[in-house]
């Protein structure tokens, strides 16, 4: 298997990621080097093994559905980069 | 005055209940060496003055029942603090100012420690080396341009150079135990679900733990106790009957059955390693404790498996860095322009490209060859343990496949930067406890480490055994203080 620059391209749109043209050959040596390394999981047959999803294999606990901290848009606003005191400002999105 | 931070965390915490040291002597101290130690770059923030204040109000009314009574201590700057700056290591939360606090470091402050900065670790988590932090390498105080590892490596250096007393790191396929053998310290990585992961800055979800970092293993299972406890916050986080490590801690471990791994004798494995193991088989030996010998047929397959899950867990987890609602923002043409922008100036490369493996793994079409694939060997390599168990109480390996290495020797080749983490990746797989003990020097003179792994919720066991060894080791730390002048 082999990661072409098509292939980098996309994967950086879906992670919302953009790269230049270098980065982007970069990476393909990169990720085409790391995915050598994993290919090797192909050696072992798992038909019938249950994947681990939870290392801890334990339900989870339950609790009452109440509002544990009160008042706080203040606090979450804090740290944004942009806002007007009430909302998150992002760019205009409609046109 | 120069001799208090040479004192160990057990021989502080006795100097301030006897009034011997007040805190803030102590927290002085390990400010003024902190000063003069810039060079080792192994904090990102430095609360120095709140720090002094907040000793003096210690003093004033001192509680001397708590179990850190006026300790100044600083944490890897991946866990929340209040009001004090939480970078993760990373550009992008370059100003991040948390409203809330980790639970880890509230239960640290409730036994009376008090905060003296936030320390330097590769971004996000992801390094071994400490050469991927925004804000520069970390020196090893061991020797000049050698990495302190990673990706606590702020952690790990400071408690070497004593620049703190203890420390608490984090640990996702080796992160504390891997820079613990390369700077002479004690490194505990807990069972998944001991800490809480609440307040931490998440990296890989279904491997990341929070563990202490010591002079010794008293001080380690000392801070242990303070930081392991259940936590609603943490719908992972386990309620189970914790010891009291410290004072349960024995160096009694007769009978014991210790495993030793065929698997982990890999190939290319420097002489010195094979060396260092074969001591310690004999040290544990002289302990009373029986060597057994085991397989863990899947060792070969946990650096690949971890290559993918830990990467996939990644790119969910920081999919929130998107210049909305915290940290970094770049000017955008519009909101998906400046998304992208964003993440791709705040992101340093080595977190880029994890991200990236772990949008591919996860995206249409390779989900079952990766992901799935990796899960199902996951399953295998915590098998291989189940069965290991069944006759061993703990087993006993090298913790990394080398010594500390020179600043830039790996960093242009990831695959050879990921094999440093060889004999830790798999305890993270498994959940299980792991801790890493100096337990000699290679021919440079450089730290090496043996790693205990324990059952699931048996860390006394392990740090037990840690203890009885450590007395046979008699470890002495070559620390010259190169970097003062």
């Amino acid at each position: 298997m082999s990661i072409d620059l098509k292939t980098i391209k996309h994967i950086s749109k879906l992670s919302r990621i953009s790269v230049d043209d270098q980065r982007a050959k970069k990476l393909v040596g990169d990720l085409n080097s790391i995915f050598d390394f994993i290919e090797k999981l192909n050696e072992l047959k798992t038909e019938n093994v249950k994947p681990l999803t939870s290392i801890a294999e334990t339900t989870l606990k339950l609790r009452s559905d109440e509002v544990q901290s009160k008042n706080i848009r203040e606090q979450i606003i804090k740290n944004s980069p942009q806002d007007n005191e009430d909302y998150f400002v992002v760019p205009k999105v409609i046109e | 005055m120069s001799d208090i931070t040479k004192q160990s965390l057990t021989e502080l915490v006795e100097s301030i209940k006897n009034k011997k040291l007040s805190s803030s002597e102590v927290t002085k101290a390990f400010i003024e060496r902190s000063e003069k130690s810039k060079v080792l770059n192994a904090f990102i923030t430095e609360d120095f003055t709140s720090a002094l204040d907040k000793a003096k109000k210690f003093d004033q009314k001192p509680n001397l029942n708590l179990k850190l009574p006026g300790i100044p201590m600083a944490v890897k700057d991946l866990f929340c603090t209040k009001n004090v700056k939480t970078t993760a290591g990373s550009k992008i939360l370059n100003n991040f100012v948390p409203t809330y606090e980790s639970t880890v470091t509230e239960n640290i402050w409730s036994e009376g420690a008090i905060l003296l900065g936030k320390l330097n670790c590769d971004e996000f988590a992801m390094g071994s080396s400490n050469e991927t932090s925004f804000y520069g390498n970390v020196q090893n105080p061991i020797d000049k341009d050698l990495v302190p590892g990673g990706s606590s490596g702020g952690s790990a250096s400071a408690v070497a150079g004593q620049l703190t007393p203890i420390t608490i790191g984090t640990d996702t396929g080796g992160s504390i135990r891997q820079p613990a053998s390369f700077t002479g310290t004690v490194g505990l990585k807990p069972t998944y679900g001991s800490c809480s992961r609440y307040g931490i800055v998440a990296f890989a979800s279904s491997l990341d733990q929070a563990g202490p970092m010591a002079q010794n293993v008293k001080d380690c299972a000392l801070l242990q106790e303070v930081i392991s406890s259940f936590d609603t916050k943490d719908s992972t986080s386990i309620d189970f009957k914790r010891s009291h490590y410290s004072k349960d801690l024995t160096n009694n471990i007769k009978g014991k059955k210790i495993g030793i791994p065929k698997e982990y004798r890999v190939d290319g494995m420097p002489k010195e390693i094979e060396d260092l193991w074969q001591k310690g088989i004999e040290y544990v030996k002289d302990c009373g404790a029986e060597i057994i010998n085991i397989s863990l047929p899947h060792t070969s397959y946990a650096l690949p498996t971890y290559y993918i899950v830990a990467p996939a867990e990644a790119s969910s987890n920081l999919a929130r860095y998107d210049g909305v609602k915290y940290g970094y923002r770049a000017d955008g043409e519009n909101l998906i322009d400046m998304y992208e922008k964003t993440r791709s100036e705040g992101f340093g490369a080595e977190v880029q490209r994890r991200i990236m493996i772990g949008t591919y793994v996860l995206s249409s079409g390779y989900y079952d060859a990766y992901y799935l694939k990796a899960q199902k060997v996951r399953r295998l390599i915590k098998n291989d343990f189940d069965e290991a168990y069944k006759k061993v109480d703990a087993i006993l390996t090298p913790s990394t496949p080398s010594s500390a290495f020179k600043i830039g020797e790996k960093t242009n080749d990831p695959v050879s930067m990921y094999l440093n983490d060889i004999f830790t990746v798999p305890v993270n797989l498994a959940g299980l406890p792991g801790i890493s003990i100096p337990a000699g020097h290679d021919a440079k003179g450089y730290p090496l480490g043996l790693q205990i792994i324990g059952k699931a919720f048996d860390e006394q066991n392990i740090l037990n055994i840690a203890f009885a060894m450590e007395e046979k080791i008699n470890f002495k730390n070559k620390i010259t203080d190169w970097w003062i002048k």
